[in-house]
């Protein structure tokens, strides 16, 4: 005997179909939603201020006539902070993530640890402004600078690149590892040779998120105290400097009609820099997944 | 008792096939004495005593979970990568303590190779892969890396199959061929010993029976200690041949002995295939 009566499974069949293309609908539409929004933004961005977006927008300092603004100081200061970041929080985060993986005996320390670096991701930006401008500008005396800014930032970014980096080194196979140990590799050369090839690409995309992260934000930058009308760029990492989305809020909050399109003209010019950005991480990422 | 008989038969045939040298006397690569293991409260391995001898090819085999992997990855300390572990006694390797904590695991493996389940080259390429383990430990000279990774692809007997292609990556190789290519990896750092941990479990029979030729082939120049549950494999290819149930030794003997006169009713049960 039978426990399974086909009839009853077959009467609910198209009742189970339709639930499935239901989902289906509401899934994309859930997809299309974000995309139509987006659409629409660029859109408004883009004809706005594409009139002012020429080539004395790039070369001008911030002016207090509208035709005359530009995004030099920004521009080049957003350059700046990103050079600083990059390498303080990549070389901080991913040892951290190494030794978190590869090094550490995991015991109760370790734990609290991880759960830390976790919910550090979660804090509000502003307070690791407030953190900045308590030890790196004043305790240490930076001061208002490139240097103060990027160490800044490079501690906000820095638990979201050890947690991807942390996922990217934990997802190399250990037969891989076993491999190079059961030759006799040491722990370093294993490391150097065969998971950080095998995870940069986990590594830097968690990477690029972060600095993307870390090129738009303000919060933290207001706090200690990057000045947004300047109009010298700066020469060395101690030296003052502002930023694109600093310029672009300054902008924004003009009371004349025309900053508004001046600071469309400055999204885009951020647009840009980011998509730059993302290209070269995807320039890296598939050089090394050819390699490897 | 027929299966027994057809193993026995078997057995004759292929010891007629290995030309088998003169009786000599042989030193012991590995002895191992008292050995007890523990994963964290388990106790996993319970007092070894097990001698192998150089030259020759020792099979090991029980049913899963008896310990036998266990033992193997003791002999080039693989085991320290599992947390909580500990281990008491001795495994002498040339007469020294392996398990003294003077004794570099690094330097011990370089002198011990290991084969494992899975093949597992590196997402490298295939001249790449074998010149891994010389380049680590330092050799530098480009020609001398040629002559290395030729003599071990050879050594695999794989070297007609990738010679033209030895810059593409390795995992465009079918498994049995990623497999060897992982024995000349291991052959590349001129091992005195290889661990095979069960490599043929995951090959096809033709992949596996080149293997098991490879095997003969080896034991001229290494002494192998191969992990393996298929028994038949066991019987083709070793010289002698360890039987472990639950973390104990129970039969160690000739591979002749143990096949055609197993000693204990365990053993026999085992190699009959009543369990496990």
């Amino acid at each position: 005997m039978k426990l399974i009566n086909k009839e009853s499974v077959g009467r609910r069949m198209p009742v189970r179909i339709l639930i499935n293309t239901i989902f289906k609908g509401l899934f994309f539409l859930a997809t299309l939603f974000g995309l139509f929004v987006l659409a629409i933004l660029l859109y408004r961005i883009f004809t706005q201020g594409i009139g002012y977006l020429n080539i004395d927008f790039l070369q001008n300092f911030a002016s207090r006539r509208p035709e005359e603004a530009g995004v030099k100081a920004a521009l080049i200061g957003s350059i700046w902070l990103m050079a600083t970041v990059a390498p303080i929080s990549l070389l901080l985060g991913v040892g951290t993530a190494i030794y978190m993986e590869e090094y550490a005996v995991k015991n109760r320390f370790t734990n609290f640890i991880q759960v830390n670096i976790s919910n550090l991701a979660g804090v509000p930006s502003i307070v690791f402004g407030l953190l900045g401008l308590t030890i790196f500008v004043r305790a240490l005396a930076l001061g208002s600078s490139v240097l103060a800014a990027g160490l800044t930032m490079s501690l906000l970014v820095l638990p979201v690149i050890i947690v991807a980096s942390q996922e990217a080194v934990r997802a190399v196979p250990k037969e891989l590892r076993e491999a190079s140990y059961g030759m006799g590799a040491t722990k370093w050369q294993t490391i150097i040779k065969v998971v950080l090839p095998a995870a940069i690409p986990g590594i830097l995309t968690g990477g690029i998120l972060a600095l993307s992260r870390a090129i738009g934000e303000t919060a933290p930058l207001i706090v200690v105290g990057i000045p947004v009308f300047i109009a010298f760029l700066p020469r060395t990492v101690f030296d003052t400097f502002s930023v694109l989305p600093m310029q672009i809020y300054n902008w924004t909050s003009r009371p004349q009609e025309e900053f508004q399109s001046v600071a469309a003209a400055g999204i885009i010019v951020l647009l840009v820099l980011l998509i730059f950005m993302n290209s070269i991480a995807v320039l890296i990422r598939n050089k090394f997944q050819k390699r490897y | 008792m027929t299966a027994i008989q057809s193993i026995t038969e078997k057995i004759k045939k292929d010891s007629k096939l290995m030309n088998k040298p003169i009786a000599e006397q042989k030193e012991h690569v590995y002895e191992t004495s008292d050995l007890n293991l523990w994963y964290g409260e388990n106790h996993a391995l319970i007092n070894i005593n097990l001698d192998i001898t150089e030259n020759e090819v020792t099979a090991i085999i029980g049913p899963s979970g008896c310990g036998k992997s266990t033992y193997i990855k003791t002999l080039n300390r693989m085991i320290e990568l599992v947390p909580g572990v500990k281990t008491s006694g001795e495994i002498r390797y040339r007469g020294r303590n392996i398990l003294d904590k003077s004794y570099k695991a690094e330097d011990l493996r370089t002198r011990v190779g290991m084969v494992f389940q899975k093949p597992n080259p590196f997402p490298k390429s295939i001249f790449e892969n074998v010149a891994y383990g010389p380049k680590i430990h330092g050799i530098k000279n480009k020609k001398l890396l040629d002559e290395i990774v030729e003599k071990s692809l050879r050594g695999a007997a794989i070297w007609d199959e990738v010679k033209d292609r030895l810059n593409q990556n390795a995992y465009g190789l079918s498994g049995g061929q990623q497999q060897r290519l992982c024995i000349a990896r291991c052959l590349a750092i001129e091992p005195d010993v290889i661990l095979m941990d069960e490599p043929t479990s995951a090959l096809d029979p033709i992949s596996t029976l080149k293997v098991e030729e490879l095997v003969q082939e080896l034991k001229k120049e290494f002494s192998i200690i191969i992990v393996t549950h298929n028994m038949q494999q066991a019987a083709r290819i070793s010289d002698k041949t360890a039987f472990f149930l639950n973390g104990e030794v129970i039969e160690y003997k000739d591979t002749n002995t143990i096949f055609s006169n197993p000693t204990d009713k365990r053993t026999e049960d085992y190699i009959t295939g009543r369990f496990g």
